[in-house]
């Protein structure tokens, strides 16, 4: 996204486009990443009821991944995971390793 | 355009601002009333109660509600007014930021009152510099004609398209607030044409365009807010000067960024905001007589402050006593301050400090001989003896 010069902001920076903050891509403030096991994950979508930023993408009623463009890195949907026998569906990795 | 009919009466400054008030008849005033503003609602709120405007008064808890208020009649697409003094305004600094911020050209009567501790309700600056950073336009009246005038302009200064910013109109408290003059109010029909219907720019109440104010604003953005902001004050300077031309060929009063009294010849010059300038015109006039070539610069707009102008405007006198009704602890008066940053620093007028008026305090005939007279000194050897003194004080 190109960025404004501080001639062409709007005025009073006053938003009048709805839901544009999609357009911020905010996934660069990520340290840890969730890394998403398919085998361990019982469709609960706790995942994506917890998820401060709907960043975990959902298809027909079944979670398929996440946006990496808005997740945050915060972790909270592997910490809600409920996992398959003790193995967690959601694991949070070190970003750059 | 002829000068329109007007009426002489006899009021306070306090009652003057009200009459103002009650011709603008703002939509929406939210106040919680403080000495020495109070008679600006207590005249204006029996305006309201007797149907003579169509303002909706909110009578809230604090003064930091008060401005809260403000900017939400304002932000919904309202013209918002509301006077307060000294703690009052202090209570209301967070919100004054984001009055600015959001560009809302709500209009204030500042009348001004000294800060506590010690608890003081008398009139000086110290209110008014306090706020000199927080994006409002600022006025200054020396009495109530100046202040009622001030108050007619106002929304046609905050307004202007290239503006949108809030704008505060000082009065000196008790002193001119409560003190009964003799001043021309112009007619309600010349106060409505010559301020128009407001058009909001983006109203939450036109919910047929939804939109979101005062968003989260990162790094990468906010400077280029601030930069904006500072634009529309530069060129609140312009709009200044358009409409005070406008209101002189209505009225016949004539106003500009700053008032120079006998300055042209002057070789030296005292620098004063309000009520004072009124003292020490008269002591000019004295001096004049004597042959001793003395001059007044009255700042009317403190911000944006008029550096170019006030530094041609200075550039021949030989000494300059800049006179502060408010003080920086540690620091040179703000007004002088400003004055130093106007003027150049190599082919300028020597400047020096003088306090004086905090708490109400009066600036006697004789506080301002001594004043001039050592300017005059200051002017002959080019050599201050003290760069900041307090007027009057006990030793």
């Amino acid at each position: 996204m190109k960025q404004m010069n501080w001639k062409e902001l709007p005025h009073a920076g006053t938003v009048l486009k709805a839901g544009n903050a999609n357009e911020y891509k905010t996934g660069s403030w990520r340290s840890f990443k969730p890394r998403w096991v398919e085998e361990n994950c019982i469709q609960c979508l706790f995942c994506w009821i917890y998820c401060p930023d709907s960043a975990v993408t959902v298809k027909d009623e079944k979670m398929t991944g996440f946006d990496y463009d808005h997740c945050k890195g915060c972790g909270v949907c592997a910490m809600e995971c409920p996992g398959k026998k003790g193995n967690k569906a959601i694991v949070m990795e070190e970003e750059g390793k | 355009m002829a000068v329109a009919t007007t009426k002489t009466v006899a009021v306070t400054g306090n009652q003057a601002v009200a009459e103002a008030f009650r011709q603008l008849n703002p939509d929406v005033m939210p106040a919680y009333p403080i000495t020495p503003s109070t008679g600006i609602m207590e005249s204006f709120t029996s305006f309201v109660s007797n149907g003579k405007v169509d303002t909706e008064t909110i009578l809230v808890e604090s003064e930091h509600s008060a401005m809260s208020a403000c900017i939400g009649a304002s932000a919904a697409g309202g013209r918002v007014a509301t006077a307060t003094s000294a703690q009052g305004l202090a209570l209301m600094w967070e919100m004054l930021h984001i009055a600015s911020g959001y560009r809302l050209p709500i209009l204030m009567a500042l009348v001004n009152r000294a800060l506590s501790a010690p608890l003081n309700i008398h009139g000086d600056h110290s209110d008014g510099m306090g706020m000199r950073d927080c994006g409002w336009i600022q006025l200054f009246s020396e009495n109530a004609q100046e202040a009622y005038d001030n108050t007619v302009m106002a929304y046609r200064i905050a307004e202007h398209k290239d503006v949108r910013l809030p704008i505060a109109v000082n009065m000196d408290g008790f002193i001119i607030s409560h003190s009964i003059e003799s001043m021309q109010f112009m007619t309600d029909e010349d106060v409505k044409k010559f301020v128009g219907e407001y058009i909001a720019i983006d109203p939450l109440l036109d919910i047929d365009n939804p939109k979101s104010i005062g968003a989260l604003v990162l790094p990468d953005y906010y400077m280029e807010h601030k930069r904006a902001q500072h634009e529309a004050m530069l060129n609140a300077k312009r709009v200044v000067k358009e409409v005070s031309e406008e209101f002189a060929r209505i009225t016949g009063r004539k106003y500009d960024l700053f008032e120079s009294y006998r300055t042209e010849d002057a070789e030296i010059v005292l620098v004063a905001l309000n009520s004072a300038a009124g003292t020490i015109k008269d002591e000019i006039d004295r001096y004049r007589e004597q042959g001793v070539k003395a001059g007044l610069l009255k700042p009317r707009l403190f911000r944006p402050f008029p550096y170019d102008e006030i530094g041609v405007a200075l550039k021949n006198a030989r000494a300059v006593c800049i006179m502060d009704r408010a003080d920086s602890y540690g620091g040179y008066g703000p007004l002088f301050m400003e004055i130093a940053s106007a003027v150049s620093p190599q082919r300028g007028p020597v400047l020096f400090n003088k306090i004086y008026g905090l708490g109400g305090r009066d600036l006697m005939p004789l506080d301002v001989d001594k004043v001039i007279e050592e300017t005059a000194e200051v002017a002959k050897t080019g050599k201050v003896r003290i760069m900041k003194e307090y007027i009057s004080v006990r030793n």
